[in-house]
Formats: structure tokens, C-alpha cells, sequence
């Protein structure tokens, strides 16, 4: 063991370093990647920076506090189904004694919406993780994965017998979001600049998502960060040391939650149409392996975790069929099928050639 | 005679048939080491155990500084007053030797969510409050070097001296340690003893649970001796020593000294 890894140096200056040069990244980033391959790559960066707010949260389950979350898209089916709810004509057709209260309809301001999506996903984190603050491991896994099931369930048998949720159909004709008067959803022209929409939620999300990560990195240097990662690294001597496990869990889970809930809030206003199915298992698992390949517990880990896999399905998509047609001449198989080969084939070498992540902690954690 | 840092009262706990403790009592002084020592399954760990409320005891009473003391969660403990060691050392592995301290301040302070995403004045204070306090006890117990390695990078000396500096960071009334010394060559175990004396001068009280008789006798002031769940003896390391009853818990009933 050479000096060098064993010890660890503290690092503030270099988190506002990294964190100045991430900003100049997420400014420039659409910029160039709009050049290079279009609106739709740039669409695929919204979803990016959709999915690191995800994944941000459930690193402060998962990565700091060490509570392994399978049903963590929950959260976001909750944002998601609130901001359509309140900004969708579907809750003014399903009880029509509330066009009296709206004439104007249902259109809710997203200044509005955000909290109120926080809020509620915090209070639901709360919720489920209440019943679940004595397990561990694998039994915590599975009850969470329980939970993450039952929400999607929920939402998809809420139609009967009050139509709440629309059931499998989902909810259509969810507002776009409107900032300062301006609508998100149509190009604006800025002096010589035109700026499509995907352009303008960019930047939304990417406000969004700086707020997030200026929020986690207060809180990891912080007595609360610290009492989560002792929990993490020995419940019992944490317990002994005198942190109270139980309100700190409860607290992880709740701070995860509200910035999934955000997340699905913006998800829900940007596609203009939720349904269940959006938050199948599969995303949960996709979040987690966000997480888990980038490192976990390490933000700038996790960041470039939710960039790969966000972008690899999207590249792999667009190369695979113009690949074979270079190597034999045809399209031997469907660019569907090899790219979900591929997208599993580059996440196993991963995990055993980095099992600890792409980028994880470096060897200590002086913070 | 002052009032006991630790009263314990005629204690009881029974696990299904076994008397693990029965009628316990003893009564810990402000300002010195003592001992609990026994024989594999005396009942050393269970008096540990229901001290630091992991089991309740079926009947009894504890006091801490003359008051009632009655945890029903094990992180009151720490709280109340006592703090612990592990038998096997219990670090917080991947966070470093400073950071282990300052969990260590966490029941002494109290910034909350608002206070670490504000980082008002206050806040700031109290985290360089809990910094400059974890140094301190670092150097205190001769780790200032240390501060930013990984615990489970530390060499084995170095682990046991972290875990007292993170206990002694929750301003114990009373230090419980649970067999510091198991594992430790002839020097670590010469270099802990002094540790153990220092702390105790600076006016801690400490409470040593240990299998290495040696150790035992040489830097506690006062001991009790279990066997089967009663003690058997107490008093000072002489009296002891000299006890027939300890002579035949250790050596059998034919031996003669």
C-alpha cells in the first residue's frame, strides 16, 4: 500500500472545480451534440439529464446511506402522475362539479407542481420506507421491489371504480411547461438564435439538475452525510455511536424520493402523456445500474453512469444496422435485438472489470 | 463514598432455562478503571449487552450517575452517557480515521437538513467545532498523522486506538470496552495500557471487559469476577487474586496456589 492511495485529501476545492467544469459541460453540451447528430440526440440528453436526477437521488439511498432500492422509479411515477393530474384536462372530464372551481381549466404552474411533486414523493418515501427500516440486503431489496410494483399496479387499476389514473391508457394532453410566460414546448427565437424545444427543456432540466447536485453535495459533507455513510459501513456500531438509524433511513429515503419525484414531475410535463407502463421494474433496474456502474455513492460516478446508459441504447440503435450493412454487405439481424445484446454484453464486462464502478471513490473518503 | 458513575442493582436475565445473569450488582467510581473478567460464558458479554440495551433484563435496576437508566433503544446508550468498543473492531471502514471520529460528535451536536444545505453561520461553526474535536482526539490518542486514511487502511493498534477516539468523541460519562486488548502483541498491549491510564487521569471512567487476566490486573483499580452469571468476587486486582472462588473458577476446584 503506497502513500498515495492510502491517504486522502481533502477535497473541497476540487469538488467546486469539477462542478464549475461539469456546468460548462451541460451548458455546451446540447450545442454540440445538436450539431453533430440532431434534435433527436438532443432529446436523448433531456432524458439524460431526466434519469441523473434520478439516479442522484437514488445514490443517496443506495450510494450513502446503503439501502439497496429496487423500486425506485416509484417516486417518479408519483411526480409524474401529480403534475399530470394537476395540469391535464383529465381529473375536470372525470368530475365535472370541479369546472365550476376551473373555468379555465386545469393548468397548474410548474412553480407549483415542483414542491408539490417533492413533497409528495418525500411523504411516499417515507411510507415505504417505514415497514422496511429492519431489513437489510436482500430482504430490504425485495420489499422495495414489492413497492415499486405495487405503485405501477396501482396507477394502472385506478380507473375503476372512480377514474382517477386512466388505468393502462395513461393521461394524455398533460400541459407543457410554461416559464415566465414563455411556452417550452415551441421553438423560440432568441436575437438571431432559434432554439427548438428540446433546446429549451434542456436547459430546464439542466437548472434542475444543478440545483440537485449542489444539494447532494452539501449533503454528503455534512454531519447528516457522514451519520448516513456510517450507517452504510456498520448499522450496529453506527447505533452504538448513537445516531438514531431508524429517522436517519427514514430521512435518506424521503430526500431520494422528493428528487425522483421532481424528476418525474418534469418527465410527465416534457412528454405530455404518462401511462404505467413507463415505470415497469425495468427502469427501476435501469436507474440502479446508473448507480452501480458509475460508482456508487460518488457523484461525478453517478453522473457519467446515467450519461452512458442513457446515450449507449440511442448509439448503439443508429450504429447497429449501418455496421453490419459495412460488414456483410446486409442486415443480417434487427438493430433492436443486437443492441439489447450489446447494451447487456458492455454492462457485464463492466461490473467485472470495474466492480467498483467507472469512477468510484477514490481509496478514502476525507470530505 | 460519591455517587457510582454506573449502579447496577440486582440484575436478572435468563435465556429459556440458562440463568445467564442472576442478582448482578455492582457499582462503577468516577474516575477509575474497572474490571469485568470471567470465563468463557461467565456472562461478561450478556451484563455488556444489556447495559448497552440490546436485551432488556428480566429484572433489575440500572442507575448512570445516580439517575435511572433504562434504554430501550440501542442508540440512547450513547446518548445517555455510555459509549462502546467492539470485541472485533467495528469501523467505519471506507470513510476515513477523522471522519470516524466526527460520527463520533453526532450525538453532541446538532445541525439538521437545513443546516447542511445552508451552511449558515452557525452550521459552519458547529462542523468546525466537530472537525477541530475529532483532530484533537486523534492526537489524543497518538493518530494525529492519520487523520485522512481510510480506517481499514490502518494497522491493527492503530483500528483499536480509532475506536476509543471515536467513542471518547460522544463525551462519555462511562467508557465500556469489550476485550481491547484481544489480538494485540506483548508491545501493543503495553502501549494500550498506557492509553488506558492516560484517559482514565484525565478523569474518564472506564469499564474493561477482557479475557487477558494480566492486563486486567495491572491497570484496573477495582474488579468483579463472574462465573455462571453471579459474581463471585470483587474488589481490588490483591483481593482478588487471592479470592478461592476465582482460584477455582480459573484453576478447578483441586488446585492449590
Amino acid at each position: 500500500m503506497t502513500l498515495s492511495t492510502a491517504m486522502t485529501a481533502p477535497s473541497s476545492k476540487r469538488a467546486h472545480f469539477g462542478l464549475l467544469l461539469f456546468t460548462v459541460a451541460l451548458v455546451l453540451a446540447p450545442w454540440i451534440v445538436g450539431h453533430a447528430g440532431g434534435n433527436t440526440w438532443v432529446r436523448t440528453l433531456d432524458f439524460a439529464l431526466l434519469y441523473i436526477m434520478l439516479a442522484l437521488g437514488l445514490n443517496i439511498v443506495v450510494g450513502y446511506a446503503g439501502l439497496l432500492d429496487m423500486g425506485f422509479i416509484a417516486f417518479y411515477a408519483v411526480g409524474a402522475y401529480l403534475a399530470a393530474l394537476l395540469s391535464s384536462p383529465h381529473l375536470l372530464q372525470q368530475f365535472p362539479a370541479l369546472v365550476a372551481l376551473l373555468p379555465a381549466g386545469m393548468h397548474t404552474s410548474i412553480w407549483l407542481i415542483l414542491p408539490l411533486a417533492a413533497l409528495l414523493a418525500a411523504g411516499c418515501g417515507v411510507v415505504l420506507g417505514a415497514p422496511t427500516l429492519r431489513l437489510r440486503g436482500d430482504y430490504l431489496a425485495i420489499v422495495t421491489l414489492g413497492f415499486g410494483e405495487i405503485i405501477r399496479i396501482l396507477l394502472r387499476n385506478l380507473d375503476r371504480p372512480v377514474n382517477i389514473t386512466n388505468g393502462p391508457k395513461g393521461i394524455a394532453q398533460v400541459d407543457p411547461v410554461q416559464l415566465l410566460g414563455v411556452n417550452l414546448a415551441r421553438t423560440q427565437e432568441l436575437f438571431d438564435l432559434r432554439l427548438p424545444s428540446v433546446y429549451l427543456y434542456y436547459y430546464l432540466f439542466a437548472a434542475l439538475v444543478l440545483l440537485i447536485l449542489f444539494a447532494c453535495i452539501r449533503l454528503e459533507r455534512s454531519r447528516i452525510g457522514r451519520a448516513w455513510m456510517a450507517i452504510r459501513e456498520d448499522e450496529e456500531a453506527a447505533e452504538a455511536m448513537g445516531l438514531d438509524t431508524r429517522r436517519l433511513k427514514l430521512l435518506a429515503f424521503a430526500i431520494g424520493a422528493a428528487f425522483g419525484g421532481v424528476s418525474g414531475a418534469l418527465f410527465a410535463s416534457f412528454q405530455g402523456f404518462v401511462s404505467p407502463e413507463s415505470f415497469s421494474l425495468n427502469e427501476s433496474i435501469a436507474v440502479l445500474a446508473m448507480v452501480v456502474l458509475g460508482g456508487m455513492g460518488h457523484i461525478p460516478g453517478v453522473i457519467l453512469g446515467c450519461v452512458l446508459l442513457a446515450a449507449l441504447p440511442e448509439a448503439l440503435r443508429a450504429s447497429m444496422g449501418p455496421l453490419q450493412q459495412a460488414l456483410f454487405g446486409q442486415v443480417l439481424m434487427d438493430p433492436e435485438i443486437i443492441r439489447q445484446l450489446f447494451y447487456g454484453l458492455a454492462l457485464i464486462l463492466a461490473m467485472l472489470y470495474r466492480p467498483a464502478g467507472l469512477w468510484p471513490v477514490k481509496a478514502g473518503g476525507a470530505r | 463514598m460519591s455517587t457510582p458513575v454506573l449502579h447496577i442493582d440486582q440484575v436478572n436475565k435468563h435465556f429459556g432455562g440458562v440463568a445467564a445473569l442472576s442478582n448482578v450488582s455492582l457499582n462503577i467510581q468516577p474516575g477509575e478503571i474497572y474490571g469485568l473478567i470471567g470465563p468463557n460464558g461467565a456472562g461478561k458479554t450478556t451484563l455488556f449487552n444489556v447495559m448497552t440495551g440490546l436485551y432488556s433484563p428480566d429484572s433489575g435496576r440500572f442507575q448512570l450517575d445516580g439517575k435511572d437508566y433504562q434504554p430501550t433503544a440501542v442508540h440512547q446508550v450513547a446518548r445517555a452517557g455510555i459509549a462502546r468498543t467492539f470485541q472485533n473492531i467495528r469501523l467505519f471502514n471506507a470513510m476515513s480515521a477523522l471522519e470516524n471520529v466526527m460520527v463520533g460528535r453526532h450525538v453532541r451536536t446538532r445541525n439538521g437538513l437545513w443546516a447542511a444545505l445552508s451552511r449558515h453561520r452557525i452550521a459552519r461553526e458547529e462542523e468546525a467545532q466537530t472537525r477541530e474535536w475529532a483532530h484533537r482526539l486523534l492526537e489524543y490518542v497518538g493518530m494525529s498523522g492519520f487523520a485522512n486514511y481510510r480506517a481499514d487502511t490502518l494497522s491493527y493498534g492503530h483500528q483499536r486506538r480509532l475506536e476509543i477516539a471515536r467513542a471518547l468523541a460522544t463525551e462519555p460519562r462511562l467508557l465500556a470496552l469489550d476485550e481491547p486488548a484481544a489480538g494485540m502483541n506483548a508491545s501493543e498491549k503495553v502501549q494500550l495500557r498506557g492509553l488506558l491510564e492516560k484517559i482514565r487521569d484525565d478523569g474518564h471512567t472506564l469499564l474493561l471487559i477482557e479475557h487477558d487476566v494480566k492486563l486486567v490486573m495491572g491497570v484496573c483499580d477495582r474488579i468483579s469476577v463472574l462465573d455462571y452469571g453471579r459474581v463471585i468476587a470483587q474488589g481490588t486486582p490483591e483481593d482478588v487474586r487471592r479470592h478461592p472462588a476465582v482460584i477455582q473458577a480459573y484453576l478447578g476446584a483441586s488446585a492449590h496456589v
